[in-house]
């Protein structure tokens, strides 16, 4: 380790200032902070620190997605009618590369862009970058993800100012691009599965025709039902969510506020009831598609989601109602979670405008009375 | 300039009026007016190119109109009569298109009609040819109008070429290349979208505004 240590530092003059390869000077500071905790302290301020930066942040959520990762890799095996470390091995090969485009296409865009505006690397896309084969049917060809993958990196985030100052979830960005360019490559009965001549419907279009699907309620919460590639397994998701919620990198608020969102929606459906979609069980909607992974790795999002707790609830709450109202009332879009979140990624500065302002008059009043 | 003394029809101060809406001028990308038909008419060339001309014609003539009217009418009522003299002309250039193009025009639909409300028109009408002898603001009507376009077939270049993988109509990506036939590549439906027209318009903002950096807002 010191080793590497005193390597980094030998090669540092060289990128510094008035080095040779000054220009990398960006590149050089992502490399070396990811490595080692930077040694730098805050100057001037009010300001608590842990040893916890950005980067060890992201880490943590990475480490989070990897149950759901390695068991949609597992899965991908397990629908072409695999088993075992077979299956495994065999959806490795098939995600890896979609992993390895969305990294290379993303953080090349990321380092170009600092380099160019001279700052650091945004360490944003350490998660995004994973995110974003994880929310893709496995048969994506890669060109369609790289695409999708700039789209997200450049309109998503460069051009509000990188990780930090966007509104709406790269990740969810990216599916959202994908998903309206190429309709057909991201929905329908052939993309879910990683070999040709094989078709099944998703639970949820199956739910979403007859009210009923082929697939017993364990495999839908255990995740051996087709579905894009990190989404199948809710189990695998809420070990995630586990992680998430012990290291405190979650909020609790909003995630609690998205499934009961969504279970309220489905309860209100299941009373009004006037076909056979919104007669499922409520709770049904909640182990199909990608509504948990999109409660609790995208609705969570500490950038775009609320940033005041009482918005968290109030944008968690809206988040799940509303995936569940467009699935069900929609009958174009059989799921719901990818709109309602970039929805409610538009709507939370709004949210959090109108719970500040109610505090603040909130404690006016408080004045007034004490006079 | 003495009153003796002729101007010459093509001096430089008139190429300015005709070439500054190319540049730093533009109507759409520096004034960001006449978005909503460049969102609206472009989704193949054919539309993009006609509509285009249409414009330059109905600003052209418009502008030479209402410059030769400038000193006879009261300013109280100048909106009506621009109005007028505008709806006259779309209304020739409209009849027009339905008599040569009547494809093309069937495809503008009511954009025809609605470039009486294009704000291009309308503002050079009133920032120009009010205040300026007939021939410059003939000029100045035609550029706006080809600068205007210049932009719309940009776009349209783009639309049609990523979202149908053809331009003027005339297939350009083989179709053996097409997922469906075994290929591997696919248009991009969200192209079709107008959403997708306004993301273009953006980039050429961009794009222009990293060359003139005079132009970016602080």
């Amino acid at each position: 380790m010191s080793g590497l240590r005193n390597f980094v530092d030998k090669i540092k003059p060289t990128f510094s200032k008035g080095g040779k390869l000054s220009f990398l000077a960006s590149t050089f500071d992502a490399f070396e902070t990811f490595l080692f905790v930077p040694n730098t302290t805050t100057q001037k301020g009010a300001h608590i620190r842990d040893c916890n930066d950005m980067k060890r942040t992201m880490i943590v959520v990475v480490i989070a997605l990897l149950p759901a990762l390695f068991f949609g890799m597992y899965n991908t095996g397990v629908q072409v009618g695999m088993s075992g470390w077979q299956a495994f091995w065999f959806g490795f090969l098939k995600v890896l590369p979609m992993i390895v485009v969305s990294y290379v296409v993303g953080l090349g865009i990321e380092f170009a862009f600092a380099q160019a505006r001279g700052h650091e690397v945004n360490e944003g896309f350490l998660v995004s970058g994973l995110l974003i084969p994880m929310v893709m049917p496995v048969s994506t060809p890669l060109w369609m993800i790289a695409l999708g993958t700039a789209f997200a990196v450049v309109f998503g985030k460069e051009v509000f100012g990188g990780t930090g100052m966007n509104v709406f979830n790269p990740a969810l960005l990216a599916r959202a691009f994908v998903f309206f360019a190429y309709t057909p490559q991201m929905s329908g009965e052939k993309v879910w599965f990683a070999v040709d001549g094989m078709s099944g419907a998703t639970a949820l279009e199956q739910l979403s025709t007859s009210g009923q699907m082929s697939y017993s309620n364990l495999d839908a919460f255990l995740g051996f039902i087709p579905g894009c590639v990190g989404e199948t397994s809710t189990l695998a998701i809420l070990v995630g969510a586990v992680i998430l919620l012990f290291t405190g990198i979650a909020s609790w608020r909003t995630m609690i506020s998205v499934f009961v969102g969504g279970l309220a929606m489905g309860l209100l459906f299941n009373a009004v009831g006037t076909n056979a979609y919104c007669q499922i069980p409520a709770w049904q909607h909640l182990i199909v598609g990608g509504f948990a992974f999109g409660a609790v790795f995208m609705a969570t999002d500490p950038v775009t989601s609320a940033q005041t707790n009482v918005g968290k609830y109030i944008v968690g709450f809206l988040t799940g109602a509303i995936a569940i109202m467009i699935r069900v009332v929609n009958p174009a879009y059989p799921e719901g979670m990818m709109l309602s979140i970039l929805f409610m990624n538009a709507l939370a500065p709004l949210v959090d405008y109108f719970v500040v302002e109610r505090n603040i008059a909130r404690r006016k009043n408080r004045v007034k009375l004490a006079k | 300039m003495s009153n003796n003394e002729k101007e010459p029809l093509f001096s430089a101060k008139n190429m300015k009026y005709l070439t500054a809406p190319f540049g730093k001028n533009n109507p759409v990308i520096v004034q960001i007016l006449g978005i909503c038909s460049s969102l609206a008419v472009t989704v193949q060339l054919k539309p993009a190119i006609v509509m285009a001309l249409s414009v330059t014609v109905v600003t052209a003539f418009s502008n030479l109109v209402m410059s030769l009217l400038r000193k006879g009418i009261p300013s109280r009522i100048r909106i009506i009569v621009q109005l007028v003299v505008i709806a006259a002309l779309v209304i020739l250039v409209d009849q027009i298109l339905k008599a040569y193009v009547y494809d093309v025009s069937k495809q503008l639909s009511v954009y025809v009609g609605l470039i009486i409300t294009n704000c291009i028109i309308m503002g050079r009408v009133e920032a120009f040819a009010l205040g300026n002898k007939p021939w410059a603001s003939f000029l100045d009507g035609i550029g706006n109008g080809l600068g205007y376009g210049a932009i719309l077939v940009t776009i349209a270049f783009i639309r049609e070429l990523l979202g149908s993988g053809s331009l003027l109509g005339f297939r350009v990506i083989p179709e053996s290349w097409y997922i469906t036939n075994g290929g591997f590549y696919s248009n991009m439906g969200l192209m079709l979208f107008p959403p997708m027209a306004l993301i273009i318009v953006g980039c050429i903002i961009w794009i222009h505004r990293s060359y003139n950096k005079d132009l970016q807002e602080k």
